[in-house]
């Protein structure tokens, strides 16, 4: 471990350390929460502040010892907030297909299956 | 000096980190349905890959920032395969 | 140059990744990322994708700045809501939204605006209706948040796409 300056290794530590408890709680969130469609909200803590904060921390801390820029942590960065999102939405899709399916859970109806039901008590009208 | 706040510092960040993902093993193991595993599984890759970036400050080496890259992109492909799988592997009718 | 570089930017995207992920500005790197952003480039426009067009450039860095910033408060929103005991929480809820924002570029940037922000997914979107199902962690009240969902992120999508 190269010699850094005070004030670059307080930065790094605090950032590091600040992350490190966002995705502590997100995951603390997730094993707290009661019903699958809060969980889901719960990794987005990790994925965001938790990430640019530790990506920060490390693009700082080997931009100051190796003497150059060092930006390739954007990379994580950019490749989760783009994923993330992408992963929540389709498992939340399928948890919502599973528990109307199952009518399994208080989940909102599909628009659609309760329009049959006006259907089945309309024909006196025709 | 800064040598010694980073070592802490890093430390205590590391076990925050993998505080993080024994509560999402918790959540892989607890349940109860497919969906809660495969989300805290999800979860569990991103604390993995934070950590392997945390370990790569303690090291000063970038060899782990590629090995950081592969778990994210295996974890979105993971995740996602897995999602389909759900939604139309699974005949629920 | 139309037929050789269909899509500018991703090209010039693809190549800035290459040249992250080598660390080094060499000329052979240069050269062979640039090799590479064009032959993926031209992959993609076999795909044939709908060409998204956006407009006003300001408009989208206000809504990126925007973004950025109701992340990191809605981190603290909902790390504070982890803290609290367990009874508290029963405040999470469904909501369906009407959107007037028809473009699927936009819809698909909202999709993802909304679910990147802690508290709030993006579950179904209807688009015989044009109704969009979303899941609130902390729903205190309906209406307000399908104001701010409406009055922040959308008319500027609107700017943008429309």
């Amino acid at each position: 471990m190269s010699e850094v300056p005070v004030w670059v290794a307080a930065l790094v530590g605090g950032l590091s350390i600040l992350g490190a408890a966002f995705t502590l709680l997100g995951c603390i969130g997730l094993a707290r929460f009661n019903s699958f469609y809060a969980r889901v909200h719960a990794p987005t803590l990790g994925t965001s502040l938790g990430s640019i904060a530790i990506l920060l921390a490390s693009a700082i801390y080997f931009t100051v010892s190796a003497q150059r820029p060092a930006v390739h942590e954007v990379l994580i960065l950019v490749f989760i907030s783009i994923t993330t999102p992408v992963t929540l939405m389709l498992l939340a899709r399928a948890a919502l297909y599973r528990d109307r399916a199952e009518s399994s859970g208080d989940v909102p109806l599909q628009w659609g299956e309760d329009i049959v039901v006006e259907r089945a008590d309309a024909p006196s009208e025709g | 000096m800064s040598a010694a706040i980073l070592h802490w510092s890093l430390l205590a960040s590391q076990l925050l980190v993998g505080l993080a993902m024994i509560a999402a093993t918790y959540r892989m193991i607890r349940g109860p349905r497919a969906q809660d595993r495969i989300l805290a599984l999800d979860a569990f890759y991103v604390a993995a890959m934070l950590m392997l970036v945390l370990f790569g400050i303690r090291i000063g080496s970038n060899i782990y920032f590629e090995v950081a890259l592969l778990i994210g992109a295996l974890s979105f492909v993971g995740t996602v395969a897995l999602a389909k799988f759900l939604m139309r592997g699974e005949v629920i009718e | 140059m139309r037929k050789l570089l269909p899509y500018p930017i991703l090209s010039l995207s693809l190549l800035v990744l290459w040249l992250l992920l080598q660390q080094s500005l060499a000329i052979g790197q240069i050269l062979l990322g640039a090799v590479i952003a064009v032959l993926a480039a031209r992959a993609f426009a076999a795909l044939e994708p709908q060409q998204p067009r956006a407009r006003k450039l300001g408009s989208i860095f206000k809504l990126a700045a925007l973004v950025i910033v109701d992340v990191m408060r809605s981190n603290l929103a909902v790390a504070s809501i982890v803290l609290r005991d367990r009874h508290r929480q029963q405040t999470a809820g469904f909501v369906v939204m009407p959107l007037t924002l028809r473009d699927r570029s936009g819809l698909a940037i909202l999709a993802c605006i909304i679910t990147a922000t802690p508290g709030s997914a993006w579950l179904e979107y209807d688009s015989v209706r044009g109704t969009v199902l979303i899941h609130v962690l902390d729903l205190v009240d309906e209406a307000t948040w399908v104001d701010t969902i409406k009055n922040r992120y959308e008319r500027l999508l609107l700017e943008i796409f429309q």
